[in-house]
């Protein structure tokens, strides 16, 4: 008897100590639901689902976790939800239609790129204040803060252009022409390379962000994909310098690219129209949004795999993960 | 502003200049008036393009304007034309029909560089071969097939054609019988609508005893203009879905696209319209974006420069259509996805999966390099 409850109380108790350490979630935007779904990365499952504001897109998660910010695109507005209660506790003022956004290191001031009116938005999240819009290109998209917070980059789809931005001055600074529809931006670690994506163009390129010059661009080519079909969209960086991952859109395909070589070293299958990545805390998993599948496809960055699809709603857009 | 240029003062200031020119089009008398077309069908679509190449422009220090003019005479067109020709304006985009477009390049200098924003002529795409003619609307030929492509999908095979009075009529018909013939399709029978009854009384009593047959998939309709086609829909004597110019119908845009982005460009139009975007819109929205691509890319507003580029593999065009958009060497027709709608909702969009071309599925629309007299002309 005794043995048994201490087996029954071990079990208990590994399993309290496993979900401590891996207790991870995972949060989805749902751009045709207007919900976003939970996600508990130790059980892969979802539980629960949270109405927001019409077509949820960019999400992400303030630098102490406390807090999850939402552009809803079609309410105009940037919610702001509570990861302790769930509950949507502010809604900021973002400029219209609110697409994609970032977060400076300060932990304040969040750039905010407003698709339908040519503008970025820089907000200060504690007053509600709006520091500065600035005029940008057709249709913004991607924004990125460096993670030394001198600048910001704004992508404009329509304009083909990556915008630079003095986060001291709110002025932009320079302009660089990429490929056709630039979709999203992303800084390495120590502010020096930005890689951008171009969605039909079908690039992505590296760019310098001293000289603000393109210094690679990188070219995709899966076997049995028609080359039209590839279209990069989200990119990820792993920490440690060594991967950029690159989720190609309708070709249904994350490629794996050496970020110190620029050569492409694999093409991971996941679901249909990949769309943005995040990383868990260790870097050791992947989450990928698939639209038109309507799931995530969670890899294993050790194997370079997919291991497993989570369905959540209708046209799953970006994702963010709590540790 | 100064904060704007930056270390883009590399670029030299260009002032583009764009000649809009369109035909008021007499459609005659037809029994479903009651959504008209915009009058402005095509215009707006240049203007939005002038905009959006501007907010682009002031980056780079270039400045693109449009100089539109409308009038249902064809000669006043092509004066004006010839006179900004003079003035230097090297890029014209028409909205006009076949006989006003053949005008038009038969009397511009080589080095202007024309868009035929209107015309869906199959024979502006065969015959027409002049290198400096590009088509940004879709050929009669592309959408037909569009059409069959989707009816071979759906083995919807056995067609009851139904085609109208006019010319433009019968050549979307032929434009589709040839569409059903390149994908197998049967047409089992074929009639002309010369009736001149009051259908919106009568179509009940008379459509079914029009449509009788002992058998068919689907009803083909050719209607352009809109007179009868609207009647055919749910009064046919079998219960079959019609296709064609009205019911499920292949077009270069509509409303109801969204996807690839295209719900921006759906907002942006109606907030500077008031409007839709129709399928003229798109076309004339595509040729200006084509010439701002160039000059973007070129840093020149040299037309001779920019037709190098168009025409090479550098050239490519977003437009909101889920892969890039370029001009097929042999005739000068802007490749592209054709959406199949009906007013209320996409229903699909062709090329159809399965559908296999050597180098381009796109090329599975439309009239193929082997299809056209124009191959050598245009090299």
């Amino acid at each position: 008897m005794n043995f048994k409850r201490t087996l029954t109380a071990l079990a208990v108790g590994s399993l309290l100590a496993s979900s401590a350490l891996y207790a991870e979630t995972a949060y989805v935007s749902n751009e045709k639901d207007d919900t976003i779904s939970i996600i508990d990365l130790d059980t892969m499952t979802v539980t629960d689902t949270i109405d927001v504001g019409e077509r949820p897109r960019g999400i992400i998660l303030s630098k102490d976790n406390s807090k999850l910010y939402i552009c809803a695109s079609d309410s105009d507005t940037v919610q702001v939800m509570d990861l302790a209660t769930n509950q949507i506790i502010k809604e900021l003022p973002s400029g219209e239609d609110p697409e994609q956004f970032a977060l400076h290191p300060n932990n304040r001031h969040l750039y905010i790129s407003n698709e339908d009116d040519a503008l970025v938005t820089i907000v200060d999240t504690e007053t509600s204040e709006v520091l500065a819009q600035i005029d940008v290109g057709v249709e913004p998209e991607g924004m990125a803060v460096s993670p030394d917070g001198t600048m910001a980059v704004n992508t404009s789809e329509t304009t083909n252009m990556v915008h630079w931005i003095d986060t001291v001055k709110h002025e932009l600074i320079d302009n660089t022409l990429v490929d056709q529809r630039p979709r999203h931006v992303e800084f390495s670690k120590d502010s020096k390379v930005l890689w951008a994506s171009a969605e039909i163009g079908a690039t992505v390129s590296v760019i310098d962000t001293t000289s603000r010059k393109i210094i690679k661009k990188i070219t995709f080519e899966i076997k049995g994909v028609h080359r039209d079909k590839v279209q990069p969209v989200g990119v990820k960086l792993s920490d440690d310098g060594r991967y950029a991952f690159v989720a190609l859109g309708p070709a249904n395909h994350v490629a794996v690219v050496n970020a110190k070589t620029y050569e492409v070293e694999d093409y991971i299958l996941v679901g249909r129209r990949v769309w943005h990545m995040e990383f868990n805390q260790d870097q050791s998993l992947l989450l990928a949004t698939n639209g038109i599948s309507g799931d995530v496809s969670v890899i294993d960055v050790s194997k370079m795999k997919a291991i497993k699809s989570i369905k959540v709603g209708r046209y799953p857009w970006g994702v963010a993960i709590k540790p | 502003m100064a904060a704007l240029l930056g270390s883009s003062n590399a670029y030299s200031e260009i002032e583009v200049n764009i000649s809009y020119l369109q035909q008021e089009i007499d459609q005659g008398p037809v029994l479903s008036n009651i959504l008209p077309e915009p009058e402005d069908a095509g215009l707006q679509g240049a203007k939005l393009a002038i905009q959006d190449s501007n907010t682009t422009g002031r980056f780079l220090k270039h400045k693109y304007q449009l100089q539109d003019a409308i009038s249902d005479d064809p000669q006043v067109l092509l004066d004006k034309a010839k006179a900004q020709y003079e003035e230097g304006i090297r890029y014209f985009v028409i909205n006009a029909d076949e006989q006003t477009v053949r005008k038009f390049t038969d009397s511009l200098g080589k080095d202007a560089l024309i868009f035929n924003a209107g015309s869906s002529s199959n024979t502006l795409r065969r015959q027409v071969c002049q290198p400096n003619l590009f088509h940004t609307m879709p050929s009669r030929a592309m959408l037909t097939d569009a059409l069959a492509q989707w009816l071979k999908a759906k083995r919807l095979q056995k067609i009851f054609m139904i085609t109208g009075s006019t010319t433009d009529d019968k050549a979307y018909s032929n434009s589709f019988k040839r569409s059903a013939k390149r994908f197998g399709l049967s047409i089992v029978e074929e009639k002309n609508w010369s009736f001149d009854t009051d259908l919106r009384r009568t179509a009940q009593s008379e459509m079914p005893l029009f449509t009788q047959h002992r058998d068919y998939d689907v009803v083909f309709v050719a209607d352009e203009r809109g007179d009868f086609g609207e009647y055919v829909l749910y009064n046919t004597w079998l219960p079959r879905p019609v296709v064609g110019t009205q019911g499920l119908t292949p077009v270069a845009w509509h409303r109801v696209v969204e996807q690839y982005g295209a719900a921006q460009l759906q907002s942006r139009f109606q907030k500077s319209a008031n409007r839709w975007m129709n399928s003229k819109d798109y076309s004339a929205w595509a040729a200006v974006r084509t010439v701002a691509e160039a000059v973007t890319r070129t840093q020149t507003n040299d037309a001779t420069t920019n037709h190098g580029y168009i025409t090479s593999d550098n050239f490519q065009l977003a437009g909101f259509k889920g892969r890039k958009l370029d001009f097929r060497s042999w005739n000068g027709q802007l490749r592209q996805t054709i959406p199949l709608v009906h007013p209320r909702s996409l229903v699909s969009s062709s090329p159809q999966e399965g559908f296999l071309h050597p180098t381009n599925e796109l090329d599975t629309l439309g009239f193929d390099q082997k299809e056209t007299d124009c191959t050598e002309t245009r090299k």
